[in-house]
């Protein structure tokens, strides 16, 4: 085990946030089970009151999950140094089979806290909160994802032992190579940017009928997690061979350096974004009917479909304008 | 625009409520401040010491060549300049005469070394600027050192090594190669390694490889290892301060915890007024929250300030025994400034992230207090 | 207008433990809109309970809480709260303003959670203040200003988020007999302002004054007799 303070840090981290649900957790079951709205009881108000606590926890816990996914990226980049063959981030994930799995925990989590809050901040807007026990009992599943998170980390970086040969970002993303890396690196850069555009073009097109006819909220949301998909793969496979100007160059953390205008920032965030606020579309569109609801989801569904277009928006203008301005040349060999 | 608009009236009343009670935050923000100093402390000076390894390393071989005797390093014929043969990419190849001399005058250990492009003669040397130090001499005198079978040579010291590099050459000492010799009683023929300069960097690995398999009795020691090593060792020292730093952290969180629950008895009624006349729970844990950040903000720039003086101006003389190493030459320089967006967010997690949790309870405690209160 | 009207209303305090008791047993009324109304009784009577169920800071045990239309009384604190600070202003015995604070400070306080453009608060705020004859007061802090002073800016607090109805308990605990007919006098300004005003208090110059529309008596947490003034 490496014992660094950002590793130490991220241990601490995911340590308090699991504690910090369990707490959240606990309150959570004490308020499923003695909910009474209607009642005028002492012990109603007290769990009503449990409630601003469990919300406050949360937020904080997200916030936290947030922080550490961008600090988890940092420090893999920083400790490049120590492994032989890691160049960057990709090749110190790699040095043990825990690195990709617990990345894709910590984004998983961001989304999950994404879709979790919106649905309490929806909730809290209704008079009798008709969503309380969905609510709850959402979060009580989300314990195990925070709880898995926290064990995948900590296997990661009791087995991070240095030395161990790694391959770098230059033969993991190259072509050759196995592994679900190298297959996503594989993917024809035709048939990966059809992917990206059809995908682009359907989510946006669906984000505006929902826009305007106030219907469609899951289709949505699922058309956004598959143009998630699509542009990770497009980023890997094309749009950041295009930004290093480099056609075997697929790292998909190195476009996060300075070296690149910090391009990688000006992609995931827009990106990220536009992704939770669709699946918050999503969370929030089907709870129309219910009557003390049916306002704040008319406005709060609009201003996050608003949000998700503009950030969807932005982010493919950005890629297109990426490909379009490098040196690179792919005609012929590409396309 | 109303959210923001809300939160700005709430950072408003906290400003002002906070500058009504100067004292009662000073005994946690110097306890907060403390703790943001000690471990950015031990973060920059770390982070500048690795940073400074790794330029001078910059400059040293990509290779250096040992012969293994029994498993411990021994002379290395100079035959075996010839013997290692063309290795395609290796630019440059000589051998080096060094050694270690224990002084018994100050008790410590010289590192000796045979410069040949110095040009000194045989009675001349340049020396560190810590020994320059240590033995209170300057350019121009003498300086006696004991040879292996006991003779006494001095050296006239003709100049001091550059001031910059004085982490790695405090304990320098440049002499002439029959000096050398004279000191250890080191036989003609024989170098202590070899160095292999190496233009491409990828290369190196294959060279360490051929070289293996040509000289089986040799060590290639790889200068991407020696940095790797020292990124390590630096890592882990920091970690271990962290370790030992991790009570004050937990007390700290206590302390804070305390603070946050044990309020005034005006404060508690300020609370209570205000959720009377139509202030709610969470516009009420907001404010208590902007409290806090308010609180952590300072409280880290004034630690984080005094840290980056303390490290960079007063050359972070409470730790440096501990992270430097042990020997006695202590090195005098002044560390380059160098701020690391990983150590300020890594910094942040070890402060600020547990005082907002220790403060969430209390907070809420605070925040829940029943609106009527104020009636009975 | 919106008139408020009390169901049968209980509030039982420390529920199921062994020191449980009920402060208000079954009390039904109805508070009629744009009139001065007077909570009488001896302390402990109910009426401060009774008078914080009306005024959305508690929730009643059992029974219902209607304002106008809207039952408010199975509300969560959350939405009572948002009720609140639209509908009711409050003037409390102690006056409870914030030591430390300017006036005008003071009186603004309760508009800061509904985030109002500020220069227009400040607007409303001087206006009430000189309403009040405060103005020339507006920077002096809160502990520096005398009896009758204190008790004005308490009202001008109540006022700025311009609730339909005003809430005064015990309101002239603290003052000598000149001050309270004076606050009676401002009360009725606020009546003919079309303001609905809820008093409690067992001062006679408050339940005799003339200003008083109705008075309801209560005696250990039930409503003991109604008595009709002439306004």
């Amino acid at each position: 085990m490496l014992l660094n303070p950002a590793i130490m840090a991220l241990i601490l981290v995911s340590a308090v946030v699991v504690l910090m649900l369990g707490m959240a957790t606990v309150f959570a079951v004490q308020v499923l089970r003695h909910w009474d709205i209607s009642s005028g009881s002492e012990q109603q108000l007290i769990l009503e009151r449990r409630t601003y606590l469990i919300s406050t926890l949360m937020s904080w816990a997200f916030a936290a999950e947030l922080v550490s996914l961008l600090l988890f990226i940092y420090n893999a980049e920083s400790m490049s140094g120590q492994f032989v063959g890691a160049m960057c981030a990709t090749g110190v994930l790699n040095v043990n089979a825990w690195g990709w799995p617990t990345l894709f925990m910590k984004i998983t989590l961001f989304f999950t806290g994404a879709v979790w809050l919106t649905l309490n901040a929806l909730d809290n807007q209704g008079y009798d909160y008709p969503l309380i026990r969905l609510k709850y009992l959402l979060l009580i599943l989300i314990m195990p994802v925070v709880m898995l998170e926290a064990y995948l980390q900590l296997q990661y970086f009791l087995q991070l032992s240095p030395d161990v040969i790694t391959s770098c970002c230059g033969s993991l993303f190259s072509a050759n190579a196995e592994g679900v890396a190298a297959e996503v690196t594989a993917v024809s850069p035709a048939i990966a940017m059809w992917g990206f555009y059809v995908s682009g073009v359907a989510v946006i097109a669906m984000g505006v009928i929902y826009l305007l006819k106030n219907q469609g909220a899951t289709l949505f949301s699922l058309l956004a997690i598959v143009a998630f998909g699509l542009a990770l793969v497009a980023i890997i496979s094309v749009i950041s061979p295009y930004i290093y100007e480099h056609p075997q160059h697929h790292c998909p953390f190195c476009i996060l350096k300075s070296g690149h205008g910090f391009a990688g920032y000006l992609l995931y965030i827009p990106l990220f974004l536009a992704t939770a606020a669709a699946l918050a579309v999503g969370v929030v569109g089907p709870w129309q009917h219910i009557e003390s609801l049916s306002m704040a989801v008319k406005v709060r569904g609009q201003q996050l479909v608003r949000l998700s277009l503009g950030m969807f928006i932005l982010f493919y203008l950005l890629s297109v304008a990426y490909v379009a301005s490098s040196n690179l040349v792919m005609q012929g060999v590409w396309w | 625009m109303s959210f923001i608009r809300r939160q700005r009236y709430l950072v408003d009343y906290i400003l002002s409520s906070m500058l009504r009670r100067k004292g009662k935050n000073f005994g946690l923000m110097l306890v907060y401040s403390l703790i943001v100093f000690m471990l950015a402390s031990v973060m920059l000076f770390t982070h500048a010491l690795k940073q400074e390894m790794g330029l001078l390393l910059q400059a040293s071989p990509e290779i250096i060549l040992q012969r293994m005797v029994a498993g411990r390093h021994d002379f290395i014929p100079e035959t075996y300049l010839e013997k290692m043969g063309r290795i395609r990419g290796v630019t440059e190849r000589k051998g080096r005469l060094w050694g270690y001399l224990y002084d018994p005058s100050v008790k410590a250990n010289y590192t000796l070394m045979v410069a040949e492009d110095q040009a000194l003669d045989a009675t001349e040397v340049i020396i560190g600027s810590a020994i320059a130090r240590a033995r209170g001499i300057v350019p121009g005198d003498y300086i006696t050192f004991r040879s292996f079978d006991g003779e006494s040579y001095s050296f006239q010291i003709k100049s001091l090594l550059d001031h910059e590099t004085e982490i790695v050459s405090a304990d320098l000492v440049l002499l002439n190669r029959k000096a050398y010799r004279a000191l250890f009683g080191v036989g003609e023929g024989v170098y202590t390694d070899i160095v292999l300069s190496v233009s491409n960097a990828r290369e190196v690995p294959k060279i360490a490889e051929k070289l293996v398999q040509r000289l089986p009795d040799t060590r290639p020691i790889l200068k991407q290892e020696v940095l790797r090593t020292y990124d390590a060792i630096f890592s882990w020292r920091q970690g271990i301060l962290f370790v030992l730093l991790a009570g004050a952290i937990m007390a700290f969180v206590i302390f804070a915890w305390d603070k946050a629950s044990g309020l005034s008895a005006e404060e508690k009624r300020e609370i209570g007024i205000l959720k009377s006349i139509g202030w709610e729970t969470s516009d009420v844990l907001h404010m208590k929250f902007w409290e806090g950040a308010v609180v952590s903000l300072l409280s880290f720039f004034i630690g984080y300030l005094f840290a980056y003086l303390h490290v960079f101006y007063a050359s972070a003389s409470l730790f440096e025994p501990v992270l430097k190493g042990w020997a006695v030459l202590y090195p005098q320089f002044q560390l380059i400034p160098s701020v690391d967006g990983l150590q300020v967010a890594t910094l942040f997690f070890f402060t600020v992230f547990p005082y907002v949790v220790a403060t969430i309870i209390p907070i809420w405690q605070v925040a829940i207090t029943d609106p009527d209160a104020v009636m009975r | 207008m919106n008139r408020i009207s009390l169901d049968n209303v209980t509030k039982v305090f420390n529920q199921g433990r062994p020191n449980e008791y009920a402060a208000i047993r079954g009390v039904s009324l109805t508070i009629e809109p744009n009139k001065v109304t007077c909570l009488k009784g001896p302390s402990g009577s109910g009426k401060s309970t009774l008078l914080s169920m009306i005024g959305c800071l508690s929730r009643p045990s059992s029974g219902r809480i209607h304002l106008g239309d809207q039952m408010i009384s199975g509300l969560p604190e959350r939405f009572l709260t948002d009720i609140r600070r639209h509908t009711f202003g409050f003037i409390f015995q102690q006056f409870n303003l914030i030591a430390g604070l300017s006036v005008i400070e003071n009186v603004i306080l309760p508009a800061y959670p509904l985030a109002p453009d500020h220069q227009s608060l400040m607007m409303r705020a001087h206006e009430l203040l000189a309403r009040f004859e405060l103005d020339h007061k507006a920077d002096s802090q809160v502990q520096w200003l005398s009896g009758g002073e204190a008790q004005r800016a308490a009202i001008c607090r109540a006022l700025i988020n311009n609730p339909q109805i005003l809430i005064a308990d015990e309101p002239t605990a603290n003052l000598d007999t000149k001050l309270s007919h004076a606050f009676m006098g401002q009360m009725s300004q606020l009546r003919k302002l079309g303001k609905t005003v809820l008093i409690t208090s067992h001062d006679p110059v408050v339940f005799d004054s003339p200003v008083v529309d109705s008075v309801v008596e209560l005696l250990d947490g039930s409503v003991f007799l109604g008595e009709e003034h002439a306004a």
